[in-house]
């Protein structure tokens, strides 16, 4: 489903983020990226959302190359891939209910089908009574839930969750987690990059290691281990 | 998608953002403000510059003089050359009765010279024709044609006693030089202090979207066309720009009234407020216009700074 195929990444400075790195993920797995700040973790990820473009190298999903797709063909991408990240991105200037809709009226969905989907997947990460409020108005932990509805309130094929519990107490921390593992068994493919130590090893799925900006393991039912 | 659903919510998502981004609406509103105020006193002063020049261009015409024996035709006969030179704005005729009942009228209190008049058996005036020319600088050429006229022995050209120019070159020449740079001078100062508040005016709205780089970048990666990202900016710029507007348009009505006459005093003829009052569609255009463009030209070039693909 995810290929990353020789792919290296050289910011304008000449640091290389991301060396010559070769992995592929399977649809419906749940695959923790882990490595120290600077590993090139965030990076990885970015290319799969084409935020970053790769220096070298090609990133495939659905065996469709990335730099290949057209505008219209990267967007289409986009909504299929829901994204999670440590500093939650809302907008600050909607409610939690136009939050989540923005990303059902981006792929296009009617006026009804937003006024059942919003609120479904609210009850889904707890937050109902919290649907008009603003983004300011919420905790770290329930922002992050927002951040999580507004990913897969489209059904996404893929999460990626960058440091999502980087910003939370191990209570929110726990939650996020439950909530991406549940996602996950629907399947929903989860790629979750992070440096927590207890929720890699608590899982107990696939994790690939980065060590400056390389991939330095690669373990099916792994541990955090570095 | 219908286009009209996604028209709707981008107009309604830039409503919500003009109305929850309230500081930085009022501040981009009071530039705005601002600019258009710069403008509308462009216009004004404008229209008080051309009417003011057009006013001092009125009263300067060169008369050709004609002989007391001249003849009805001769006269008509120089009036229809004139009429056929492309300088010429107008020429009108003064006969010989209407001269002397015009030049009584402005001696009426000199009983002197009206008795030295009376005392004559003949009217001593003769015909003249007042030549206004479409542009001052253009008097030259004219008189030039006339002396043409004078020196090669036409029966027009006997009939011509004087050309009054040379005796107001001075002053002619020196009207022309001072529209001139008037009307130089006018179109600089409207072309600088435009483009600085157009500047202003961008920069202040590219500042307000400034702090919303964040959010496009979001609106990114959920996907959104780059459309649906500009388009609430683009609406929102459009309602600063209207809402200035209207401040503006509402702003003029006291302070033309208010500047109105002592500027007249100073000018002459021009009054601000009757050329508020009268010109209040265009100026309600321009002003409108100018603002709606301003503010979502500024929205969308400031926007497409952080799209990405």
């Amino acid at each position: 489903m995810i290929h990353y195929d020789k792919v290296t990444k050289v910011y304008n400075g000449g640091q290389h983020a991301v060396e010559d790195i070769t992995l592929s993920i399977e649809s419906g797995e749940f695959v923790f990226i882990v490595g120290h700040s600077g590993a090139g973790k965030t990076t990885l990820l970015k290319m799969l959302f084409a935020e970053v473009a790769p220096t070298s190298g090609s990133v495939y999903f659905n065996s469709r190359s990335i730099g290949e797709l057209s505008n219209g063909e990267l967007l289409n991408m986009r909504r299929n891939i829901g994204t999670v990240f440590q500093d939650f991105r809302l907008l600050p200037t909607k409610t939690i209910y136009e939050n989540i809709a923005f990303a059902l009226e981006v792929a296009g969905k009617s006026d009804d089908d937003i006024k059942a989907d919003v609120p479904h997947v609210l009850e889904l990460v707890g937050l109902s009574d919290k649907m008009w409020s603003f983004p300011r108005e919420l905790s770290g932990g329930e922002q992050q839930r927002v951040a999580i509805a507004r990913a897969i309130v489209n059904q996404p094929n893929v999460l990626i969750a960058d440091e999502p519990t980087g910003n939370l107490d191990p209570i929110n921390t726990h939650d996020v987690v439950e909530i991406l593992k549940k996602i996950n068994n629907l399947g929903t493919t989860v790629l979750l990059a992070t440096h927590n130590r207890s929720i890699v090893d608590s899982v107990g799925k696939r994790v690939v290691t980065m060590d400056q900006g390389r991939l330095i393991r690669d373990d099916k039912m792994g541990k955090y281990i570095l | 998608m219908s286009l009209w659903i996604n028209t709707k919510r981008v107009a309604r998502y830039g409503f919500i953002g003009f109305i929850r981004n309230g500081f930085v609406s009022l501040a981009a509103v009071s530039i705005m403000t601002l600019t258009l105020l710069v403008l509308a006193g462009l216009m004004v002063f404008g229209a008080a510059l051309d009417t003011t020049l057009a006013q001092l261009t009125q009263k300067v015409d060169v008369n050709v003089y004609f002989t007391t024996n001249a003849a009805e035709a001769e006269i008509t006969d120089a009036k229809r050359m004139l009429d056929a030179l492309p300088e010429v704005a107008s020429v009108s005729y003064v006969s010989r009765d209407d001269a002397l009942a015009q030049f009584r009228e402005r001696h009426k209190n000199d009983q002197l010279t009206i008795q030295a008049l009376d005392e004559l058996k003949d009217n001593p005036l003769g015909a003249m024709l007042q030549v206004r020319a479409k542009n001052t600088s253009q008097y030259e050429a004219i008189a030039k044609f006339l002396e043409t006229q004078q020196s090669s022995e036409t029966s027009v050209g006997s009939a011509i006693d004087k050309v009054n120019f040379y005796q107001n070159k001075t002053a002619i020449d020196r009207l022309t030089n001072i529209i001139d740079t008037s009307k130089r001078l006018g179109t600089i100062v409207a072309v600088v202090m435009g483009l600085a508040s157009l500047l202003i005016a961008f920069n202040t709205i590219r500042l307000a979207i400034y702090t919303s780089r964040d959010e496009i970048g979001v609106m990114n990666i959920v996907g959104a066309s780059k459309w649906y990202v500009r388009g609430p900016f683009m609406i929102a710029g459009v309602l600063y720009g209207v809402v200035s507007g209207l401040i503006v348009l509402l702003l003029l009505y006291p302070i033309t009234l208010y500047v109105g006459p002592p500027l007249q005093r100073f000018l002459g003829t021009f009054n601000a407020f009757s050329y508020y009052a009268a010109s209040f569609p265009s100026i309600f255009l321009v002003i409108m216009g100018s603002g709606i463009a301003l503010g979502a030209l500024s929205s969308y070039l400031a926007v497409r700074r952080y799209l990405r693909n």
